[in-house]
């Protein structure tokens, strides 16, 4: 049964206290935030000037709270009054803690004492308490932006849960770049009395959420996280990228959480035995959560590759013949036959399935949702779109646009790329399986019509074939897990 | 650390599943050749005993002896070998397994994960090639085939230099053999070093179990 952390994720009401006039103060910053992201419940500010700040005024303790209004207390004051504040925050009412002040065990031995206070504090008042030293926590299904920094990202299916607080907001980054979006985010901070496991548990009971991506540093259990994880798996796919790897970065994580990071290579095989995705990089670890997110679980490990022309697919071919939990299927042979009727006999006639520039006006979508349809494959890869948006871009910026007929060919390509991608996305949600497209322009062009079309859809444009692969990665190997654990 | 003989720790873990090499122990040279010749030559002749380590390093282990005089001279070398440190001591006699490609297993306790079954290419350049992996123990069937699995060297698994690919299922029974003894709480760590791959099958040819240091409430111990 996972514990109730509505209060701090839902809460009906929030006070936050160590505001001050200063804007770069974080009780400020923290005010800031909560009331510019819409938030529609009251809010408390407590400090000791007098007066208002962003037009609310300033209570001079939470004693002039009136009760039963605010659930949540966010805490951006020093350690010392922290404890008198959380008891009073309790008798008016307030069920959850998000303790943003640093101060405590990260600091050394007295900074102990006062964390492991305020744990018991929380455990005989019956709080959550998250942190401390941590940034705070996002929940867009409230309009809830209680953080001490930016970004506020879009509303999503993925639950961010990190021992760092930086990483939450790289991931919020990402969510905000690929329009892919977060539907609660918290930074655990030093995990004091709620940590990752907690956090997962309670997102694999939230409707919102549908995966997690969590950044994990040292656990101080590993075996009850395990045990733990395992179960979310069950319901929920959970992304993880583990920090201090390896001996280098095992020195920076002890100075950074006051947590000992143990063996890399446990760590990976708990992961992989709990059902968990270990990713390597955090752009990877947020491209396989937003794919888990936006995509549907192949239902076996076979991958076709189609791409228009060049070396891409020679590329992809490569990488998916590489990857431990995914299989270059070949070419079904009444695939091959049909496509022998829709192409010019130059074209690949195999696995990639390589157009080499033979399609016409309706070929693409036509031949994903063949392919896609296919019982012989799971997942399909796209590549070697925007090639024609580009140019259109191009032409369409040159000095001869628009006449010499370039107005109508600019127009012709540009609503060809955006089928394109709607194609993609409509052959993968008619048979369940994973279209995903990768190009460079997801990156560079993003206001090219195929990728502004592909993330209209809310899925991801992978910047490269490389990363579409790495994710599908994840999405094969989890639904394989799920499958056996069944 | 307390360790187990030899003798003892390849009682433990075949009790519990795991293949290993066929053995006997015996008192003095004449009965050695005796067990020697009814294993089959050639065999494998090491001193054992509870409290000897380093087997290799101290010259303590001689390979492929192919007849009883063979036998009864390298027992007399090796129990005249032993020191009063030994404590008392025996010969281990066993079957010499061939095979091109040797695997490391055991099972450790983790400060933090508890107690993880480890399988991983042994031979001379395990260090070197560190192609390990962990399972927290107890593990089933499916953790064992992914523990399997999620070697780098699969290559190394499937048909090779002329002998069969690995058995798959036969290693997942030594490795789930490995995860049920983290039941007992008096084994604190167990090595097969090497499992060579014979046939296609792991058979372990050494295995070493560490005890828990006893707790000796009161005095203290010694």
């Amino acid at each position: 049964m996972a514990r109730d952390l509505s209060a701090l994720f839902e809460p009906r009401g929030v006070i936050v206290t160590g505001v001050s006039s200063h804007p770069a103060k974080f009780g400020f910053v923290a005010l800031h935030n909560i009331l510019s992201c819409g938030f529609s419940g009251p809010v408390y500010a407590i400090g000791r000037e007098a007066g208002t700040v962003l037009d609310r005024p300033v209570l001079a303790s939470v004693d002039d709270v009136p009760a039963g209004e605010a659930d949540l207390l966010m805490i951006c004051t020093p350690a010392s009054v922290n404890e008198e504040i959380i008891r009073k925050a309790a008798s008016k009412g307030v069920r959850a803690v998000f303790v943003a002040a640093g101060g405590y065990s990260e600091t050394g031995a007295d900074g102990a004492d006062a964390e492991r206070r305020l744990v018991a504090l929380a455990d005989e008042l019956d709080l959550v308490m998250a942190g401390p030293n941590g940034q705070g926590v996002v929940s867009p299904p409230a309009s809830l932006c209680a953080q001490i920094v930016a970004p506020y990202p879009p509303r999503g299916r993925i639950g961010v849960a990190s021992q760092s607080g930086n990483f939450v907001s790289a991931f919020l980054n990402y969510a905000e770049q690929t329009g892919v979006g977060i539907s609660r985010a918290v930074s655990a901070g030093n995990a004091a009395a709620t940590g990752v496991a907690d956090y997962l548990e309670w997102f694999a009971d939230d409707p919102e959420t549908e995966v997690g991506l969590c950044y994990i540093e040292g656990l101080a259990d590993g075996r009850d996280f395990f045990e733990r994880v395992r179960e979310v798996c069950r319901r929920m796919p959970v992304v993880v990228v583990k920090g201090g790897a390896t001996s280098g970065g095992q020195r920076a994580a002890a100075s950074h959480t006051g947590s000992l990071a143990s063996d890399d290579r446990i760590f990976d095989g708990m992961a992989r035995q709990a059902g968990m995705l270990r990713a390597a990089t955090i752009e990877s670890a947020f491209e396989a959560a937003a794919t888990f997110a936006s995509q549907p679980l192949p239902a076996g490990d076979r991958v076709i590759v189609l791409t228009t022309a060049g070396g891409w697919g020679v590329i992809a071919a490569d990488a998916v013949t590489r990857h431990p939990d995914l299989t270059l299927t070949p070419l079904p042979a009444d695939l091959l036959t049909t496509i022998d009727g829709m192409l010019p006999p130059r074209w690949s006639r195999n696995n990639p399935v390589d157009l080499a520039a033979g399609e016409t006006r309706d070929t693409i979508p036509e031949l994903l949702d063949l392919v896609a349809a296919h019982p012989d494959v799971d997942s399909v890869i796209q590549l070697g779109l925007g090639i024609q948006g580009n140019t259109a871009a191009f032409t369409r910026s040159g000095p001869f646009f628009p006449d010499h007929g370039l107005e109508r060919i600019v127009d012709y390509h540009e609503r060809q790329e955006q089928r394109y991608a709607e194609a993609t996305t409509a052959a993968s949600s008619r048979n369940d399986k994973p279209v995903m497209v990768a190009s460079e322009l997801a990156v560079v062009r993003p206001d090219n019509p195929m990728v502004a079309a592909v993330r209209g859809s809310g899925r991801l444009c992978y910047p490269s074939a490389d990363r579409a692969v790495t994710a599908l990665g994840h999405l094969t190997r989890y639904a394989a897990w799920r499958r056996a654990r069944a | 650390m307390p360790t187990l003989s030899e003798a003892q720790s390849r009682l433990l873990v075949s009790d519990a599943g795991v293949a290993v090499s066929g053995w006997a122990v015996a008192a003095d040279p004449a009965s050695a050749a005796r067990e020697a010749s009814r294993l089959g030559y050639p065999v494998v002749a090491k001193l054992c005993g509870g409290r000897i380590s380093h087997k290799t390093e101290r010259g303590l282990v001689r390979l492929g002896l192919d007849g009883d005089s063979d036998v009864e001279s390298a027992a007399s070398e090796l129990l005249a070998a032993a020191t009063d440190d030994d404590g008392p001591v025996e010969v281990l006699v066993s079957e010499m397994v061939r095979g091109d490609r040797e695997l490391i297993a055991g099972l450790v306790r983790d400060e933090r994960f508890g107690p993880c079954v480890m399988l991983g290419v042994g031979g001379v350049l395990t260090e070197a090639i560190a192609d390990v992996a962990f399972r927290l123990a107890p593990i089933d069937r499916i953790d064992a085939h992914d523990l399997i699995d999620s070697l780098g060297s699969q290559a190394l698994l499937e048909a090779f230099r002329g002998e069969p690919a690995i058995d798959r299922e036969a290693l997942a029974d030594t490795l789930c053999a490995l995860g049920s003894l983290a039941a007992d709480p008096s084994i604190a760590s167990i090595d097969l070093n090497p499992l060579i791959v014979a046939n296609g099958r792991p058979v372990a040819v050494d295995a070493l179990v560490e005890l828990v240091e006893p707790v000796q409430p009161g005095n203290g111990g010694r």
